[in-house]
């Protein structure tokens, strides 16, 4: 617990030292506070879906699905929305369970292959990208099925009433105490663990890792629900086209970043959140500098690899030490 | 071969051993488990090297570093897990690493002449197109003789050849190594097999805690005197007391025709409260899977278990776990411990439902206090209990492992290889706590591969061959020849 603080305190100083370099290079304006709200903001989705990524990759799983779910997610809830005659808060809270829901199912379905054949879970998520991409297209007929009804405006944009806290700000923040507590603090969370670090060790012990699997991939398609919701909400339409392929990338990217093994058995919420926010910064700052935004991609990808690099490195450190 | 040594950390695994071997000679190894001759052959194929000694072919002192070198000087292996690329055919599994092209593209046609003379030379007729993993052990072993012939092998080592064979494919392998030996080629033929050995081998070298103790024509070498040479004198005397099962006892466990072909085909027993029961027998004879399945850790195909006269219905771990068994695994590494976790986090796995409060959340402070007290009890050595399991020594480790059976409060306790890779302390520890433990009531059951922990640690002997208990001793009766001869078959 106390390396876990260590961790987390370390990562805050290279944060805000990388935050002060881009800020001098950027003549302050970087940190402006609207500015430190909006990389907050954009970091959102990514964050949210790298929650549920986050538990899959720590029982040595991938997600692939979860950018099609976000498009198929959010074209279900608009078609829902739209013809349900609900109004105002139950249409609010119908519309979201509607949309976990769905992408809970997909996670199930993702889940079945690998736990009942052990397959890999590469392959099943693959597929399920497709299903998902493809049934996205056959609802929505190929076009953004605008949202009717104006109840979805607090939901996704805008600040939080009496505040400047921006919506999906709130929407991270409950993601992320909720997911935290649920992995350092519950027995399911020590069995997530437990499977990724030695899955024979584990069902050795009396766990029942079939189960475990499949929450990880439920969780990770109903942060892929959530996140459909809140883009839904934004653009008050559900489209076959939210998710461009770049999104389960980047998700994946901030929880290798946030120190998470792909090998699965380590890694940390806070961690992903870090990684999203470093992917965050990063972003804004090269749109402040009006650097190319094909040279953005190559950067970006630099620091991936620098990331892991220098974790590996640490972590060899201090095996010898 | 003389005068090879090798240490392990804490082992001395072979000291001054010396072994010749003749053109067109079958020269049998044999030993105990553990006694040192697969140290000592992969010394010969190069795939671990040795601290003493020096190895000469033809005369000439040659240096072995790597299994590339073994195979250039015409030294072939042929382990018991076969070398095989399952997927191929014969074929490409013999010209493997060595296809004939002409020039860019394989050429098939020579591939196939040069497996089917070589197959020729050797007299086996078997499929050549056929997916090597759809052939029988049998075939497959033919496959991998004639491969390491094929690469020009005039040394070939031959580990447990028949430990898998019908007798039938026995004689066959048999005329085979005849055809050989007619060749010239020189033979190291390892097995447990006493019986075979008259028929095939021409010399016999015993083994035991890594020396020669004597090396015979076979002709003149009976089986129980191989026996003798190989069980030695030892000195018991570093087991504790077992106190003596109380007559009335009831039994705890009963295991009731117990099957799962091919490794468990019907086994029956008892143990009662308060006594260990040891599972004698050689690797392979499926003690481990005798008590896998009784843990539930693989589902037996049929058979009954109690325990405590309640049939239990056991068909994962976790019910295993809930009808009171603990089951301590023979690879700590791979199935008993996460290593990335810390020793807290591994004591507490199997029992967890123990420390969840009422808001579902884990109880942490609970988990250490509870860690700390089996750290103490235990005597593990760890800096604290948040120390990664990772970085203890392998008895700290089987400590861990224990700390995370004991605190089950099981009826049964499962001990697979309880002192495999730790040093003499800690194993008088782990005995002592195996008393402790039938002396609270529980039934033990222990498969070990070193005899004298068998025979000074277990108030009944069951000695196990074939997947079936061939044999059973009392404490009293057994003596190390008996054991060893129910456990090889020599006893007829």
């Amino acid at each position: 617990m106390r390396t876990y603080w260590l961790r987390v305190g370390a990562a805050v100083l290279v944060l805000v030292a990388v935050a002060l370099v881009i800020n001098v290079a950027a003549h302050g304006s970087f940190l402006q506070s609207g500015n430190v709200v909006r990389v907050l903001r954009q970091i959102t989705y990514n964050f949210i879906m790298g929650v549920g990524e986050t538990f899959v990759i720590i029982t040595a799983g991938i997600d692939l699905s979860i950018g099609s779910l976000i498009s198929l997610t959010g074209v279900v809830m608009a078609l829902f929305a739209n013809a349900t005659g609900l109004h105002g808060f139950p249409l609010i809270v119908a519309t979201l369970f509607v949309g976990l829901v769905v992408g809970g199912a997909a996670g199930f379905v993702n889940a079945v292959p690998v736990v009942k054949l052990n397959l890999p879970p590469f392959i099943t998520t693959l597929a399920m990208m497709q299903i998902a991409l493809g049934l996205s297209y056959i609802l929505s007929g190929g076009q953004p099925v605008p949202v009717q009804s104006t109840d979805f405006q607090h939901t996704g944009y805008g600040s939080f009433p009496g505040t400047n806290i921006p919506v999906p700000v709130i929407w991270m923040v409950v993601v992320l105490v909720i997911s935290s507590v649920l992995l350092m603090r519950t027995r399911f969370g020590r069995y997530v663990f437990a499977i990724g670090g030695n899955e024979e060790a584990a069902r050795l012990a009396g766990i029942s890792v079939g189960r475990v699997k499949t929450a990880v991939y439920v969780i990770s398609g109903m942060c892929a629900g959530t996140v459909g919701f809140l883009y839904m909400s934004l653009f008050s339409s559900g489209s076959p086209q939210t998710a461009t392929g770049n999104e389960m990338l980047n998700a994946i990217a901030a929880v290798v970043v946030g120190g998470t093994s792909l090998m699965g058995g380590r890694g940390a919420i806070i961690g992903t959140f870090f990684g999203a926010l470093l992917i965050g910064f990063l972003d804004n700052a090269m749109n402040l500098l009006q650097i190319n935004s094909y040279l953005q991609w190559v950067v970006l990808g630099v620091v991936i690899l620098l990331a892991v690099v220098l974790e590996e490195l640490r972590k060899r450190y201090f095996r010898r030490a | 071969m003389r005068g090879i040594g090798k240490t392990f950390p804490g082992v001395r695994a072979l000291d001054d051993v010396s072994l010749d071997l003749q053109a067109g000679e079958v020269h049998a190894l044999v030993g105990e488990n553990g006694a040192g001759k697969s140290t000592l052959m992969k010394i010969l194929a190069g795939a671990l090297t040795a601290d003493a000694g020096e190895i000469a072919i033809d005369g000439k002192t040659v240096t072995i570093d790597s299994p590339r070198t073994a195979e250039n000087l015409g030294i072939g292996m042929i382990y018991q897990e076969f070398n095989l690329v399952p997927a191929l055919n014969a074929v490409d599994n013999i010209v493997l690493g060595n296809e004939p092209t002409n020039r860019v593209l394989l050429d098939e046609r020579a591939a196939r002449k040069r497996a089917e003379a070589a197959f020729a030379k050797l007299g086996i007729t078997l499929p050549l197109t056929v997916e090597t993993s759809r052939l029988s052990v049998a075939q497959q072993q033919m496959i991998e003789i004639t491969k390491v012939l094929s690469r020009s092998a005039r040394i070939i080592v031959m580990d447990e050849p028949t430990a898998a064979l019908t007798d039938r494919e026995i004689t066959k392998l048999f005329e085979v190594i005849r055809t050989l030996k007619a060749g010239g080629a020189g033979l190291v033929y390892i097995s447990h097999r006493l019986e075979e050995l008259p028929d095939i081998a021409d010399r016999v070298t015993v083994l035991r805690d890594g020396r020669v103790i004597e090396t015979r024509a076979a002709k003149d070498f009976p089986a129980d005197e191989i026996i003798r040479a190989m069980v030695g004198r030892r000195l018991e005397s570093h087991f504790p007391e077992l106190p003596p099962v109380a007559p009335d006892a009831p039994a705890v466990l009963t295991v009731r025709d117990l099957q799962r072909p091919p490794a468990v085909n019907g086994v029956s027993f008892q143990v009662r409260r308060g006594e260990i029961v040891g599972l004698a027998g050689l690797v392979g004879a499926g003690r481990t899977e005798i008590v896998r399945a009784i843990a539930g850790a693989d589902v037996p195909k049929n058979g009954t278990i109690e325990v405590q006269d309640r049939v239990m219905h056991i068909r994962s771990p976790r019910d295993g776990i809930a009808g009171g068994f603990a089951f301590i695994t023979e690879d700590r590494k791979a199935q008993g411990l996460v290593l990335g976790m810390t020793v807290r986090e591994n004591v507490t796995l199997a029992h967890l439902q123990q420390f969840v409060q009422r808001d579902q959340l884990i109880d942490r402070r609970k988990e250490e206090e509870t860690t700390r007290e089996y750290i103490k009890q235990l005597d593990i050595r760890t800096p604290s209990s948040e120390q990664l399991v990772r970085n203890l020594s392998g008895g700290n480790q089987q400590k861990v492992v224990l700390a995370k059976w004991l605190l089950g409060n099981a009826k049964v306790f499962l001990f697979d290889e309880p002192t495999r890779g730790i040093d003499v302390g800690a194993k008088a520890e782990i005995y002592n706590l195996m008393i402790q433990l039938a002396s609270g009531g529980a039934g033990i059951v222990m498969v070990s591969s070193e005899l004298p922990e068998v025979l000074g640690m277990a108030h009944r002997i069951l000695v196990i061959r074939g997947g079936k208990i061939v044999q059973e001793f009392d404490r009293a009766q057994a003596t190390p020849d008996a054991v060893i001869a129910a456990a090889t078959g020599a006893a007829a």
